[in-house]
């Protein structure tokens, strides 16, 4: 088995869909940066046999409404003196704002210039997101 | 309080707020007189971005029947919108000259973006397929006018109830009440949207059923709602042929029709619903046309805090 060493003091976004963990690199820009970071991908999970894991050698910033819509099983370790010292569980935002764009053609959102997408989840269990403008719904497949 | 407000949704006002609004609609009607230049020095503006000849006209006579005044274009062309101009800074501007906006746009979600920019009450006059409040607060006063209630009742909606906004905007007013049912009447091609579906009628757990011929559920109505359907928005001519007659209400489906019926329509109408039952008792829908100026008056009365 491949072994990743643990990490001083950073952040262990754990738990993320098979296949999602580079989507999240992506968003995340960690390719450009210049601390150290691990993505393992396909690793055993107990839960749902397989999982990605992104560990990140040190503190950032992370827009937990972004991750939580891309992934909501996600968690995020903290870690200080290689010591998880907080876990962060993810769930589906209330409001998605300029993630997705309104997939209806007749949106207003879809002329009007510099309008930011806005999205409003309406059913917790089904991961349904209505456009705040047009209502047009969007489901959240992951 | 609705002065100072937006309507763009028929839910943006509350049950109460609406009674409020039929209890002057129902003065108005009783002695119009007394309100015909209540609104002097006041101006509305109407900007019509796609045609309309009912609800523009039934704004302008209304604040005109107010005493006020009216300014606005009733197609983009002829203002600065054909430049390329912003809604945002279209209603930045208009809301500088006039008190009160009513605009009807063809993007669905234009008017709830515009009340981010407009600085004065913003009336959605219709934004595509997808909500008229305005057609509604008339649809509903027509009702309580007919029937005496907005609960316990059989509404049947037919025709296009895919792009038909007053049909959306009338399920999500109506949800509101206590036991109301939907018959929903359409071809499968022009059935309900998923949000009006999934949001209020599963949602709030309204029963209803959904059924391709009038015939079927004509005899179980209190309300039926007529609309338009258009042969082009069919999928395929076999299916416009089987079906059209079944959306066209004449004398013999009123035969098999509850005596107490009430029929509404938002017009225009085209050929759904045969000139023979304009004489029927139950054809409310003139009768509402007229309803909707008075609705019109009282709204603009109320959202100016005109007293």
């Amino acid at each position: 088995m491949l072994n990743i060493t643990s990490i001083k003091k950073g952040l262990v976004i754990d738990h993320i869909r098979p296949g999602m963990g580079l989507k999240i690199f992506q968003y995340l820009k960690l390719d450009q940066a210049d601390f150290t970071i691990a993505l393992i991908m396909n690793a055993a999970s107990k839960k749902h046999g397989k999982k990605d894991i992104i560990k990140i050698e040190d503190v950032i910033d992370l827009d937990l409404a972004m991750l939580g819509f891309l992934d909501p099983n996600i968690t995020i370790n903290v870690i200080e003196d290689e010591i998880i010292t907080d876990k962060i569980k993810l769930s589906l935002p209330e409001r998605v704002e300029g993630i997705i764009k309104c997939k209806n053609p007749r949106c207003i959102t879809t002329e009007e210039r510099n309008v930011t997408h806005r999205f409003v989840l309406i059913d917790h269990t089904k991961g349904i997101y209505k456009c705040e403008y047009c209502d047009h719904i969007y489901s959240w497949e992951g | 309080m609705l002065k100072g407000r937006h309507l763009i949704d028929p839910q943006d006002f509350s049950i109460k707020e609406l009674e409020s609004i039929f209890d002057l609609t129902e003065r108005i009607i009783e002695s119009p007189e007394d309100y015909n230049s209540i609104c002097h020095g006041k101006i509305l503006s109407t900007l019509f971005y796609e045609p309309s000849t009912r609800t523009r006209f039934s704004f302008e006579a209304a604040m005109l029947r107010l005493g006020g005044s009216i300014i606005g274009f009733s197609e983009p062309g002829s203002s600065s919108v054909a430049k390329g101009e912003s809604l945002a800074d279209t209603l930045r501007t208009v809301g500088a000259y006039a008190d009160i906006i009513a605009m009807r746009h063809p993007k669905e979600g234009a008017p709830r973006l515009g009340t981010e920019y407009c600085p004065v009450p913003l009336i959605n006059g219709g934004d595509g397929g997808h909500q008229h409040p305005t057609q509604t607060i008339t649809d509903l006063f027509t009702i309580l006018q007919a029937k005496g209630r907005l609960e316990k009742l059989v509404i049947g909606l037919c025709g296009d109830l895919k792009f038909g906004r007053t049909v959306h905007s009338l399920i999500k007013a109506m949800s509101r009440y206590e036991d109301i049912e939907f018959l929903l009447i359409s071809p499968k091609e022009l059935q309900v949207p998923d949000y009006i579906r999934q949001e209020i009628l599963i949602g709030k757990g309204i029963p209803f059923r959904e059924v391709e011929r009038l015939e079927e559920v004509i005899g179980e109505l209190d309300v039926l709602y007529m609309t338009r359907v258009q042969k082009e928005r069919f999928f395929n001519e076999a299916d416009y042929i089987r079906l059209k007659d079944s959306y066209i209400l004449d004398r013999d489906k009123l035969l098999i029709a509850p005596e107490d019926l009430v029929i509404l329509h938002p017009l225009p109408r085209v050929n759904e619903i045969s000139p023979e039952v304009d004489d029927d008792p139950r054809a409310w829908y003139f009768r509402q046309v007229k309803n909707g100026m008075y609705v019109r008056m009282a709204l603009i009365l109320k959202l100016l805090g005109v007293k």
